[in-house]
C-alpha cells in the first residue's frame, strides 16, 4: 500500500438540493504532505473534507484516499481507522457534558483499543498538549484553544496516517493558535509519513503551509507553495492574492478600503466603563475592565471566543448588570430601562439581529415602527438604507435566503434605522468572505467619518483590528492593553499586531511551553484484515458507556426520566378514573306526597347519587342541567302517590346529561337499577310476588370483584409510560447527536450502525427498567393494587417491552432530523396508539378497520394484556408465553427498520 | 400608552409571521385542529362498539337461541359459541370482554316462573366498556326472557313508568363528546407549545437582546407574543369548529360559537402566560417538550374534559378548582353541548380570568428577570 499520493479527487462535483457546494474540482495531496485549503465561508471547503473522510456520499465525480477509492464501502471500512477527521466547530464532535479523559477514552474505544492499550498513549497526548492538568474537566467548560486541542488528541489517538481538519483555529486566540500549529508541526516531525489537510478562513494562517489550494464558490481558484500563488497574483500577502485571482465580476466594485484621519472630538467620551466586573456563579467572566471611546471614534474589541468581549459590550448596552463598576453613555450611566438613551445606541448582536422569516422590506419596516419613526420619515429613512446598503435587489426576499454578505448588510441597516450616535456591533463579520468584509467595513467608515456615530466592534480579524483607530486586546476576561493597532505593535517592538497580541499574552499569562509529546509511532495493534471486522462489543459498549455518562449529567432528561414518569403515574393512576359515582342530581317534585318520598329513597340511600338542592320549577331545571351543575335531573309527576295507591299508570322522568357519553350510559343504569329497587321493595311490601322478573342475571366482575377503575387503570398506565417515556428519550437521544453534530463520529469511525444503535439503546433499557421497578412499587404500595400473578413473567416481558418502546423512540429518531420534530413526532405516534388503540379504554377486541392495524402494530397492545393478566388474573409464563413471543417479534423488527433508515454517511 | 399598544401590535404581527414560517409548528397546528379531531370523532371508546361476546348455551332451546340473536351490531359483535370449559381461557387472554353462560333449563325455568338465572362474565378491567356492556346485557336477557314467558301469559305492567330522556345528546355519540373535548385540549396544548416555543426561538437565535435593545419594555415583547399566538389559536378553533366539527362532522352545535370563542381568548390569556412561563424556565426546546408533557398533560387529563371530574380523589378536585382549565373544559360544554348563555357560565370566565391574571402577572415577573439576565 505505499503510495506517494495520500488522497486524490478528480472531477468532484457535489450539490446541496439546487445549490452547487462543489463543481469539477481536482487535485492531489502528497503522502506526507502538509496542504492548506483556504477560502471564505460556505464555498465548499467542509464538503471537500466530508468527502475524503468518507463522511459524504459522494455524489459525482472520484475520490482516492490512501490506495483505494472512497466510494466503496469496503474500501471505507478499511482505512477509516487510518484516517482522523475533525470536523467545523470548535469540539463539534466531542461530547460537552465528558471530561477530557472520558472524551479520549470513548475515541480510543471505538477504535478497538483496549484498556492497556489506550491509557499510556492517552496520557502521552494530554502531557503533549498540555491538557494533563484539565483531564477532569468537562469538554463544554474547556477554552476554545483547549477545546481544539482536545479535538487533535482525540483525532490524533489511534495514530492516523490522513489527518483532516476542517477550521481548527477558527475563533481562537492568536497565542493558542500558535501552539496549536506548533503541536502539529512536532506531530509531523515524529511522523513524517502522516498527511495533514487543513481548512481554513484565517489566509495568514496559510503562509506556513507548504501547499495552499484556494478555493472559491466551489471551484478551484489556484494551488501551489504560498510563494507561487502570492508571485502570480502579484500581492504581497495570501488575502490579497486570493481577491485579486477572484473572477473580474466578483472583483468589480471592490477598491481598496481607505479609512479618512478622524477629526478630532469634543467633549465627553461616548462609553466610559469603570472597573466593570461580572461573574456568573464561580466564574468571571469579565475582570475589571476600564476603557473610554470618544464621541466619533472606531474602537475595536480584540479577543478569541470565550474572553469576555459579548459579555462586556452587554453590560455597555444595559443587557446586563454589572456585578460591580460603573459604565457610562454619553454621560449618562447606564440604566436598562431608560428608553431615551436606547434610542441613541443601535445594537447588532454575533448572531445577527434579525427575523430570518421575515423579507428584507418587512425587517426595515418592523424596526422603523418599534423605534416610533413616523410613516413620511420612515419611508424616506428606509429609501434612503435600501439604495445605500445595496438592498433594493433582494427586497421581498426572506432574510433566511440571503447571502450572509448581504444579510449582514442589512442587520446593520436595521441597526442604524433610527440614526443611533453610537453604534455596538458584536463580532459583526464572522463568517463572510473578505469582499463583502471590506465592503462592510466601507459602510462602517462613512458611518464614522461622515455622521459622525461612534463605532465600537469586536472581531477576532487581526486585519480587521487594525483599521481600528483605536483597539482593546481582551483576554480571559481582562483588557491587556489598550491603544491604537500601530501604537501597540510599536510599543511591544513587532512587526505585526498579532504578534504584538502575542506578546502582551505570553507576558499576561507566563506559562511554561508543553513538552514536547513522545507518542510512540509504533503500530503495536495489528492491522484488522478489510471487511472481516465482525460486530465489536468494546466500539457497541464505548457507545453504551458515554450515553450513561451523559445522562447521568444532564438533570433535565435525567429527572424527566425518574421523578416525571413517577408524577404522572400518580396523575394517572388518580385521574383516570372510569368510575362513576356521586352523580349530581335533584328533584322536581310535583307531588311532595310519601310516596313520592319513598320513590327518592332509592336514590338518596345509594352511593352513586349525591342530592343537590331540589329544582324550582323548570326553568330552573334547563339552567342548572344547562350549567353542568346537575347531571340527572328527576321529575315526579302531581298525583304521583295518588295514582300509585290506586294502581293508576303514572311515569317518573329522569334528564340525564348526555355530554359526556360513558357517564350518562352508566347513569341511566343507575336510574334503571334505583327504579327496579323502589318496584321490589314496594311489590314486597304489599306482598304481591307477580312482578318478580322472569329472570335474573348474575353478573360477574372477573378480576375485579368491585369494579373499581383503579385496578384496571394502574396496570394499564404502567404499560402506557413504559411505551411512552422510553421512547421520547430515546428518540432525542440519536437526534440530538445529529443536531449538535456528534454524528460525525458514526461516519468517520470503525463503529457499526447496529453497534451504535444498540450501543445508545442499552442505557434507556436500564433506565426503563427503573421505571418500571418505581411504577411497580407505586402499583402496588401507592394504590393498593395486587399483584396476583408471576412478577418474573412481569419484569421479564417489561425487559422485551421497553426493548421494543426504545426501538420505537430510535426508529422515529433515524428518520428525523432535529430533536423537537422527533419529540412532537413520538408524542403524535405514540399517545395516539397508546391511548386509544392499544386496549386502554376500548377493548382491541372491539376495534375494526384502521384502528385495529395501528393497534396490532404498536407494542404496547401486546404488553397491555400482559400486565393486566400478571396484576390482575394471576397469570404467569405458561398461559402468556403466545403474547410474550408476539411482543418480542417487535425487537428485531423495529432494530432492522432503524438500521435502514440511518445511514452509515451524510447525504 | 398609544405606543405601548403600538409596539405590542406590530410585535404581535412579526409573531404572527414567525409562526406562519415555523413549518414544524404550523404542521403540528394543523393537523391537531383537522385529522386529530376527526380521528378522535371516530372513537367509540365511550360507547358500547363491537363488544366480543361468547355464549355457553346450555340449555339450547328457542329463548336461548332469541337471546343470541338479540345481540345485534353496531353494539356486539356476533356472538360465538363456546364451551363451559373454555370460558376461563378465553377471558384470560382477553379474547372476549362478556361470556354468557345459559344454564340447562333455562326457558321450562322462565314459564314455570322460577325465576333462573343467567351468568354473565365480564372482563372488568375493559374499563368504560365493562360497566356499560354490562347494563345493556341485563336489558337484553330481561326484556328476552319477558317476552318469552309473555307467550304463555301476559305479563301484568309496572306501577310505576320510568321515561329516561338523555338531554343535549340523545344518541350517547362518543364522537360529539370527543371532538368538541379534542378542541379544547388542542387550545391548551398549543398555547403553551406557541408561546413556550415562542420565547425559546427568540432566546435560541439571539433576537431577545435586540428586542431589550429597542426602546420596548419586556412588558410589551410578551403581551405581543400572548397576542400574536393567542389570535392563531383563536382563528385556528374558530375555523376548526365550523369547518371540521360543523361541516365535515355534522355535528350540532347547540350554543353560540361567539360567546365560546370570547371564552377561549380570556382562557388563552392563561394558557400562553404558562407557555412563557415555561419558556422561561427551559433552556432549549427538547427542554420544553418534557416541561410540557409534565405540566400540560396532567392540566388537560384532569381537567374533566376526559373523565369525570367528581370521581377523582377529593383533594385533587380542588387541587383542579384552582386550575382555569377546569373552568374552560366545564363552559365549553356548557355552551357547546348545552346551549348555555353568558347568564350560566359568567362564574366560569369570572374564574378563568381571576387566576389567569395571577399567572399573566407570574410569567410577566419571570419574563423580566430572564430577560435581564440573558447570557448569551
Amino acid at each position: 500500500m505505499i503510495s506517494d499520493v495520500a488522497a486524490s479527487v478528480a472531477g468532484l462535483s457535489h450539490r446541496y438540493g439546487r445549490r452547487a457546494a462543489l463543481r469539477d474540482v481536482s487535485f492531489a495531496l502528497a503522502a506526507g504532505g502538509f496542504a492548506a485549503l483556504i477560502g471564505p465561508d460556505g464555498v465548499g471547503k467542509s464538503t471537500l473534507l466530508g468527502l475524503l473522510a468518507g463522511a459524504k456520499r459522494i455524489q459525482h465525480g472520484q475520490v482516492d484516499v490512501l490506495g483505494g477509492s472512497m466510494a466503496a464501502a469496503r474500501h471505507r471500512r478499511a482505512v477509516c481507522p487510518r484516517i482522523a477527521y475533525m470536523p467545523q466547530g470548535l469540539g463539534r464532535n466531542l461530547y460537552p457534558d465528558l471530561s477530557v479523559r472520558e472524551n479520549m477514552t470513548f475515541f480510543a474505544r471505538l477504535f478497538g483499543q483496549g484498556a492497556r492499550e489506550r491509557a499510556p498513549r492517552i496520557d502521552e497526548l494530554l502531557r503533549g498538549t498540555g491538557l494533563a492538568p484539565f483531564a477532569d474537566r468537562a469538554a463544554k467548560n474547556l477554552s476554545g484553544g483547549m477545546r481544539q486541542k482536545l479535538g487533535l488528541c482525540c483525532a490524533l489517538v489511534h495514530d492516523p496516517d490522513l489527518l483532516l481538519l476542517d477550521e481548527p483555529t477558527t475563533g481562537v486566540d492568536p497565542l493558542s493558535r500558535r501552539q496549536f500549529w506548533d503541536l502539529i508541526a512536532r506531530m509531523r516531525a515524529q511522523r513524517p509519513t502522516m498527511s495533514v489537510l487543513v481548512a481554513t478562513a484565517y489566509m495568514q494562517e496559510a503562509e506556513r503551509f507548504a501547499r495552499v489550494i484556494a478555493i472559491n464558490d466551489g471551484a478551484l481558484l489556484a494551488a501551489g507553495t504560498p510563494e507561487e500563488i502570492k508571485a502570480r497574483a502579484g500581492c504581497a500577502t495570501l488575502e490579497e492574492s486570493f481577491i485579486a485571482l477572484l473572477p473580474e465580476g466578483l472583483r468589480a466594485g471592490h477598491r481598496d478600503l481607505t479609512i479618512p484621519p478622524r477629526r478630532a472630538a469634543d467633549g465627553e467620551a461616548a462609553i466610559a466603563a469603570r472597573h466593570l466586573v461580572r461573574r456568573f456563579n464561580a466564574f468571571t467572566a469579565v475582570d475589571d475592565v476600564s476603557f473610554s471611546i470618544e464621541r466619533g471614534e472606531i474602537f475595536g474589541f480584540l479577543g478569541s471566543n470565550g474572553s469576555g468581549k459579548t459579555t462586556t459590550m452587554k453590560m455597555l448596552t444595559g443587557l446586563l448588570p454589572p456585578t460591580s463598576g460603573k459604565a457610562a453613555i454619553f454621560g449618562q450611566l447606564i440604566d436598562g430601562g431608560d428608553p431615551a438613551l436606547r434610542a441613541r445606541v443601535g445594537y447588532m448582536s454575533q448572531s445577527f439581529s434579525l427575523y430570518t422569516e421575515l423579507t428584507v422590506r418587512q425587517n426595515l419596516a418592523l424596526h422603523a415602527r418599534l423605534y416610533a419613526l413616523d410613516r413620511a420619515a420612515a419611508r424616506a429613512r428606509i429609501a434612503t438604507l435600501i439604495a445605500e446598503f445595496g438592498l433594493g435587489a433582494h427586497l421581498d426576499t426572506a432574510a433566511a435566503a440571503l447571502p450572509l454578505g448581504i444579510r449582514q448588510r442589512l442587520s446593520l441597516a436595521v441597526a442604524i434605522v433610527h440614526r443611533p450616535e453610537l453604534l455596538i456591533l458584536d463580532e459583526p463579520t464572522s463568517g463572510v468572505d473578505p469582499l463583502a468584509r471590506d465592503a462592510f467595513w466601507q459602510l462602517l467608515v462613512d458611518l464614522s467619518r461622515r455622521d459622525d456615530v461612534t463605532i465600537f466592534v469586536s472581531t477576532h480579524f487581526m486585519n480587521e483590528a487594525a483599521r481600528c483607530d483605536r483597539i482593546a486586546l481582551m483576554h480571559a476576561g481582562r483588557v491587556l492593553a489598550t491603544g491604537a493597532p500601530a501604537a501597540l505593535v510599536a510599543e511591544r517592538g513587532v512587526a505585526t499586531l498579532e504578534d504584538a497580541f502575542v506578546s502582551y499574552l505570553q507576558e499576561a499569562d507566563p506559562a511554561p511551553p508543553p513538552p514536547t509529546p513522545r507518542v510512540q509511532p509504533t503500530r503495536a495493534r495489528p492491522t484488522p484484515a478489510p471487511g472481516r471486522d465482525g460486530i465489536s462489543l468494546r466500539r457497541l459498549l464505548a457507545y453504551a458507556i458515554r450515553e450513561a455518562l451523559e445522562l447521568s449529567r444532564d438533570p433535565v432528561r435525567l429527572g424527566f426520566a425518574l421523578l416525571g414518569t413517577a408524577f404522572l403515574m400518580l396523575v394517572f393512576g388518580f385521574g383516570i378514573n372510569t368510575d362513576v359515582d356521586h352523580v349530581a342530581f335533584a328533584v322536581l317534585d310535583r307531588d311532595r306526597s310519601p310516596e313520592s318520598r319513598a320513590y327518592l329513597e332509592a336514590y338518596r340511600g345509594s352511593i352513586y347519587f349525591a342530592e343537590r338542592a331540589p329544582i324550582a320549577g323548570e326553568a330552573a331545571e334547563e339552567r342548572r342541567l344547562a350549567s353542568g351543575e346537575l347531571q340527572l335531573a328527576l321529575e315526579i309527576p302531581p298525583g304521583f302517590g295518588r295514582d300509585l295507591r290506586h294502581g293508576r299508570p303514572t311515569e317518573v322522568g329522569a334528564w340525564i346529561d348526555g355530554a359526556m357519553p360513558f357517564r350518562a350510559e352508566t347513569t341511566r343504569g343507575y336510574v334503571a337499577g334505583a327504579h327496579a329497587q323502589f318496584l321490589a321493595g314496594r311489590a314486597r311490601e304489599s306482598g304481591l310476588a307477580v312482578t318478580a322478573a322472569p329472570a335474573t342475571v348474575a353478573i360477574r366482575f372477573r378480576y375485579n370483584q368491585d369494579f373499581d377503575s383503579v385496578n384496571a387503570m394502574v396496570p394499564s398506565t404502567l404499560a402506557m409510560l413504559l411505551a411512552l417515556v422510553p421512547a421520547i428519550l430515546m428518540a432525542l437521544a440519536v437526534v440530538r447527536e445529529k443536531e449538535l453534530g456528534a454524528i460525525t463520529n458514526l461516519y468517520v469511525t470503525p463503529v457499526r450502525r447496529i453497534e451504535f444503535i444498540l450501543g445508545k439503546q442499552l442505557p434507556y433499557i436500564a433506565v426503563a427498567m427503573l421505571n418500571f421497578a418505581i411504577l411497580t412499587a407505586m402499583a402496588v404500595f401507592v394504590f393498593d393494587v395486587t399483584l396476583k400473578g408471576s412478577l418474573t413473567a412481569l419484569a421479564v416481558s417489561a425487559l422485551i417491552y421497553v426493548t421494543a418502546t426504545t426501538g420505537y423512540g430510535l426508529l422515529i429518531s433515524s428518520f428525523a432530523s432535529t430533536q423537537i420534530a422527533a419529540l412532537f413526532g413520538t408524542a403524535i405516534l405514540t399517545v395516539l396508539p397508546a391511548t386509544q388503540f392499544s386496549g386502554m379504554l376500548t377493548p382491541v377486541s372491539a376495534l375494526t378497520g384502521f384502528p385495529a392495524l395501528m393497534g396490532r402494530l404498536f407494542p404496547m397492545t401486546y404488553f397491555l394484556p400482559i400486565s393486566l393478566g400478571t396484576f390482575t388474573k394471576s397469570l404467569g409464563f405458561a398461559e402468556l408465553a403466545l403474547t410474550i413471543a408476539e411482543l418480542a417479534l417487535f425487537v428485531p423488527a423495529l432494530t432492522s427498520l432503524s438500521l435502514l433508515l440511518l445511514r452509515k454517511q451524510e447525504r | 400608552m398609544r405606543r405601548a399598544l403600538a409596539n405590542i401590535f406590530w410585535l404581535a404581527t412579526k409573531e404572527v409571521r414567525s409562526f406562519l414560517h415555523d413549518f414544524a409548528l404550523l404542521g403540528l397546528m394543523i393537523y391537531s385542529f383537522s385529522l386529530a379531531i376527526y380521528a378522535q370523532s371516530q372513537s367509540t371508546s365511550q360507547e358500547l362498539r363491537n363488544a366480543a361476546i361468547a355464549i355457553v348455551d346450555e340449555d339450547r332451546s328457542a329463548l336461548s337461541r332469541g337471546i343470541a340473536q338479540a345481540f345485534l351490531p353496531p353494539y356486539f359483535k356476533a356472538p360465538v359459541h363456546v364451551t363451559a370449559s373454555e370460558v376461563d381461557r378465553l377471558l384470560d387472554t382477553a379474547r372476549y370482554t362478556f361470556v354468557l353462560d345459559i344454564p340447562p333449563h333455562f326457558a321450562r325455568d322462565v314459564l314455570a316462573r322460577r325465576t333462573p338465572a343467567v351468568q354473565v362474565n365480564v372482563d372488568a378491567t375493559a374499563a368504560m366498556q365493562a360497566g356499560v356492556g354490562a347494563g345493556y346485557i341485563q336489558q337484553i336477557v330481561t326484556d328476552e326472557a319477558a317476552r318469552y314467558a309473555a307467550r304463555v301469559d301476559a305479563a301484568p305492567s309496572d306501577p310505576v313508568g320510568l321515561a329516561v330522556h338523555i338531554a343535549y345528546n340523545p344518541n350517547v355519540l362518543t364522537s360529539w363528546f370527543n371532538s368538541i373535548m379534542g378542541i379544547v385540549n388542542n387550545v391548551t396544548m398549543l398555547a403553551i407549545i406557541l408561546a413556550g416555543a415562542a420565547v425559546i426561538r427568540e432566546r435560541e437565535h439571539g433576537t431577545m437582546d435586540h428586542l431589550l435593545m429597542m426602546p420596548l419594555t419586556p412588558f410589551q415583547i410578551a403581551m405581543a407574543k400572548i397576542a400574536g399566538n393567542g389570535a392563531v389559536i383563536t382563528v385556528a378553533t374558530w375555523l376548526s369548529l365550523t369547518i371540521v366539527v360543523r361541516l365535515l362532522l355534522r355535528i350540532p352545535i347547540s350554543g353560540s360559537v361567539p360567546l365560546f370563542i370570547v371564552g377561549v381568548m380570556l382562557y388563552l390569556f392563561f394558557s400562553t402566560s404558562i407557555g412563557i412561563f415555561l419558556g422561561t424556565v427551559a433552556r432549549s426546546m427538547p427542554q420544553l417538550g418534557l416541561l410540557y408533557i409534565l405540566v400540560a398533560v396532567p392540566m388537560m387529563l384532569l381537567s374533566g374534559g376526559n373523565t369525570p371530574l367528581e370521581s377523582m380523589p377529593l383533594p385533587l378536585q380542588y387541587i383542579m378548582q384552582a386550575s382555569p382549565s377546569t373552568h374552560f373544559v366545564s363552559f365549553a360544554q356548557a355552551i357547546l353541548f348545552r346551549g348555555a348563555g353568558i347568564g350560566v357560565v359568567w362564574p366560569q370566565f369570572a374564574a378563568v380570568v381571576a387566576v389567569a391574571v395571577v399567572f399573566l402577572a407570574l410569567a410577566l415577573l419571570r419574563f423580566r428577570r430572564v430577560t435581564a439576565a440573558s447570557i448569551g
